[in-house]
């Protein structure tokens, strides 16, 4: 993407970072003598999971820690400037203008009190060097630049008048609007659909190369990075597993724990067909209010097997969801479980019909109560469904955690002291304290990292093999799909757009959205993104159309 | 814009039904208090037959329901009776409308309210703000710790202690005359308007310091932050805009307490004031007045809450600017 950077051009040299961080009454260490050097122009990507200290170093770039941290040790050096140690008031000279920082969630890091141009221009004004009105022309080049709809007069909405895919766009724009040396780019397409972030990474890779802008690109997306970066840092509980150039990274890691985050991606397992339907969803419509979300929705759940529905937000999936559960009532077709009709509403079900249909969350956090024990959360269900109470209750909850592969010393802990991963296997046991024959899995893996999901995973096949659990298995990620599924339902605006085996929908033809949905997913090649848009720039307009 | 109008409109239209519900509390309520108003003034030595005369003279012989009406209609074209007291066994009429007695407790208290209001909620804002700026610092917790203070003491415990550190110099008695000048009155007023503003700057403060600081928190300042605003900047420009909403809230809380809360205040310097007036009013059986002075206040509680919605809804961009 850039020539070779020579000695010369370096802009960015840290040296021994080390960076803590206050929390139960202690500091932490948080990065452990990390070295990292940026040359002008060049694009450096920050991988690792969450936890691994990537945002802390990416802002520490800036010589800023988030309240509570602080530099223990090691320089920053930005053009000749020691910014660790320099007074807050200088080093606002230099932020949002010299260095500029684009956040994960553009919807919640722009004020929703102020026009959106008026944000885009507000760090450029305070430099003084060019006038208002040129500043403005200037960012509606920027939001054209950007491929933004109507960039003469988008600037003049607020952040949620716009989407969130467009809001990443603007924040781009408002990031290069000083024109700065160096961007620090912190997961911008973290929260977004994979047809949004296509647009959104080609849109941003195009204008740092057009103004040769420095920059440290943070993801935990690897296949994202490979598109972005001429360099690639791998982070792990804050200290540097390896660096090596993009490509080099990709073909031969050297590191084993680089290897083992390369390797969750091939995940997959083979399909199997079955043939007796355990639940039948046909012709569902269901409404939110007057806003009518799902049309004509029919699918079915083989018994033993993993359906996924796949989509992006906003298709309808978590509302089919709602619906098979009870929660949401439909307003016309039917729920079959068994070859039984379920009434619609969660009231009118019996215990049994609760009991055998359970339910697994995106957010384990929430999804729990943080005052009750591990013991009382797996233990609820037993006692309401199965009325086990006392030693055998006690005896049931242990089993469950060997059979997520935890042990008896969980019972007394509270959801606090657990991480992700941990949290979901136990709400994945909750779920299986009921002897469900069906458990809908809402995102469950989103919010994990990738080593962790693949442990996810694996631990719900080993599930389905042992008890013959169906799954309904929602999720927008396509490499969990190929990962668990046995068939696919792929949904948008409400609608079920196709529906069949796993392989016959993962290989072409498809229809025109699947097909959109398919190709924005990205791959671990570095010319990925490239040959796309390519392609979609040969195929004309027509999938384009989609997007936003 | 529209919508703005329309919604305000719906507002208004609440309040009202509101104010009706209220209207009727009131009246029920009041239909409850014991004693009869007849006895108390004609005395005990009162015959049944004048008794009588004087009950329906007045109209208290008519069914509750229609004494209710009679009532509210008279509202509804801005009058409210004529109060109980003046009249007497002897046949002589010299009770006067209730407005005429209403009008000036009612424009003493709102003065004072105004006064108050205009010293306290500056101050409170600027406290506030600046609390919020410089957070656990020294004049953090002596603001917070001051303000705390003079909340959780009695109101006329802080009455006699003003009186008592600046009774020299200071008028300790607000007998405010119709014909004073702004001046005057001002003066008169001055410990009073110093009592109130201790009772009500701790809660409008601490919760424009908690609003402010709540959002400190959010994305959005910590992105203003690395764009290189400056902390004054990021306070007034970034946090404040969107903290108006509770803010305006615990504003109208305190104003209406202004109007209708006031009495122990207005009791210790003997301020003629709507509080007193009510209290009085209570004593000497004078329904009309004390139906009158009830229903102000519910109007004023309706109004101010409705202003703070108000607020509230054009500080919002979402609201003001829909999708």
């Amino acid at each position: 993407m850039s020539e070779a950077p020579n000695q010369s051009s370096l802009l960015l040299d840290m040296k021994n970072i080390s960076i803590e961080g206050f929390s139960d009454e202690r500091w932490h260490p948080i990065i452990n003598n990390v070295d990292l050097t940026l040359h002008r122009g060049e694009v450096l990507g920050l991988i690792g999971e969450s936890g691994a200290g990537k945002s802390t170093l990416g802002k520490a770039a800036m010589g800023y820690t988030q309240p509570g941290c602080r530099f223990t040790g090691g320089d920053v050096l930005f053009d000749g400037l020691e910014l660790s140690r320099m007074n807050v008031r200088d080093l606002r000279s230099i932020w949002g203008t010299r260095i500029s920082y684009v956040a994960q969630s553009a919807a919640a890091s722009f004020n929703p009190a102020h026009r959106l141009l008026d944000q885009t221009i507000r760090a450029s004004k305070r430099l003084g060097e060019r006038s208002e009105q040129v500043l403005k022309n200037d960012a509606i080049d920027l939001f054209r630049r950007l491929n933004l709809p109507e960039p003469e007069t988008i600037g003049n909405r607020y952040p949620h008048q716009v989407s969130g895919g467009q809001l990443q766009r603007v924040m781009t724009a408002m990031a290069m609007s000083p024109r700065p040396d160096l961007i620090i780019f912190d997961e911008p397409t973290t929260a977004l659909d994979v047809t949004t972030q296509v647009e959104v990474l080609s849109s941003i890779r195009d204008l740092v190369a057009q103004f040769n802008t420095a920059a440290i690109y943070i993801t935990h997306d690897l296949a994202v990075v490979a598109q972005m970066a001429d360099r690639i840092k791998v982070l792990r509980f804050g200290e540097e597993v390896e660096q090596a150039e993009t490509r080099t990274m990709l073909s031969a890691p050297e590191e084993d724990y680089t290897k083992s985050l390369w390797s969750v991606r091939s995940l997959e397992k083979p399909e199997q067909a079955g043939d007796d339907v355990l639940l039948s969803i046909a012709n569902i419509d269901a409404a939110y209010g007057s806003s009518k979300v799902l049309h004509d929705v029919s699918i079915n759940l083989p018994r033993g097997r993993t359906v996924a529905v796949v989509g992006e937000s906003g298709s309808g999936k978590s509302t089919t969801a709602r619906v098979i559960t009870g929660l949401l009532p439909q307003l016309s077709g039917s729920v079959t479980f068994e070859g039984e009709q379920l009434p619609p509403k969660l009231r009118d079900r019996s215990k049994d019909q609760l009991r055998r249909i359970q339910m697994i969350y995106q957010m384990a956090d929430t999804a729990m109560n943080p005052r009750q024990t591990v013991g009382d959360i797996i233990g609820r269900p037993l006692e309401f469904y199965l009325g086990l109470r006392g030693r055998d209750q006690e005896r049931r909850v242990i089993e469950l955690l060997e059979m997520i592969e935890l042990d008896a010393s969980f019972y007394d802990r509270l959801p606090d002291e657990l991480s992700g991963g941990q949290k979901q296997r136990i709400c994945i046991a909750r779920a299986l304290a009921a002897k469900p024959d069906i458990i809908i899995c809402d995102e469950v893996t989103s919010a994990l990292d990738q080593i962790v999901q693949e442990g996810i995973l694996n631990l719900l096949q080993r599930l389905q093999d042992e008890f013959g659990i169906a799954y309904l298995f929602i999720t927008h990620d396509i490499a969990t799909v190929r990962a668990i599924s046995d068939e696919i339902v792929v949904m948008w605006q409400g609608k079920v757009v196709e529906q069949g085996m796993k392989n016959e929908i993962l290989s072409p033809p498809h229809p025109d959205y699947s097909e959109l949905l398919l190709s924005s997913v990205p791959e671990m090649d570095p010319d990925w993104l490239d040959t796309l848009l390519a392609q979609r720039a040969a195929e004309g307009s027509k999938t384009i159309k989609a997007q936003d | 814009m529209l919508r703005l109008v329309e919604v305000i409109g719906k507002r208004l239209l609440l309040g009202f039904v509101t104010l009706f519900i209220v209207s009727l509390l009131i009246f029920s309520a009041i239909s409850l208090l014991p004693g009869d108003f007849a006895q108390a003034v004609l005395g005990q030595s009162a015959t049944e037959e004048t008794l009588a005369a004087f009950r329906s003279g007045l109209g208290l012989d008519k069914p509750l329901f229609s004494r209710y009406f009679d009532w509210i209609t008279g509202v509804m074209r801005g009058d409210f009776g004529s109060s109980f007291s003046g009249r007497n066994s002897s046949g002589f009429d010299l009770s006067r409308p209730v407005l005429e007695i209403m009008a000036p407790k009612l424009r003493n208290t709102v003065f004072l309210a105004l006064v108050t209001a205009a010293v306290a909620v500056p101050l409170a804002l600027v406290l506030g703000l600046l609390t919020a700026l410089f957070r656990n610092s020294i004049f953090d917790r002596g603001a917070n710790g001051l303000t705390l203070t003079t909340i959780s003491a009695p109101e006329f415990f802080l009455a006699y202690i003003l009186i008592i550190a600046f009774g020299g110099f200071l008028p300790t008695i607000a007998n405010v005359k119709p014909d004073m000048g702004v001046l005057e009155r001002l003066r008169l007023i001055s410990l009073p308007t110093i009592t109130l503003t201790l009772v009500i700057v701790a809660h409008m403060m601490r919760m424009t310091r908690a609003a402010i600081i709540n959002l400190l928190a959010s994305p959005y300042i910590e992105m203003a932050r690395l764009s290189g605003a400056s902390q004054t900047e990021i306070i007034f420009r970034h946090a404040l805009p969107n903290a108006w909403a509770p803010i305006a809230t615990v504003i109208a809380f305190n104003l209406a307490y202004l109007v209708v809360g006031v009495v122990v205040v207005e009791v210790v310097f003997t301020y003629e004031g709507i509080g007193k007036l009510m209290v009085d009013s209570v004593g000497s059986r004078d329904i009309p007045v004390v139906q009158a002075c009830a229903l102000i206040f519910a109007a004023t509680y309706i109004l101010l809450n409705l202003l703070a919605d108000l607020v509230g809804i054009l500080t919002n961009p979402r609201l003001l600017h829909p999708r």
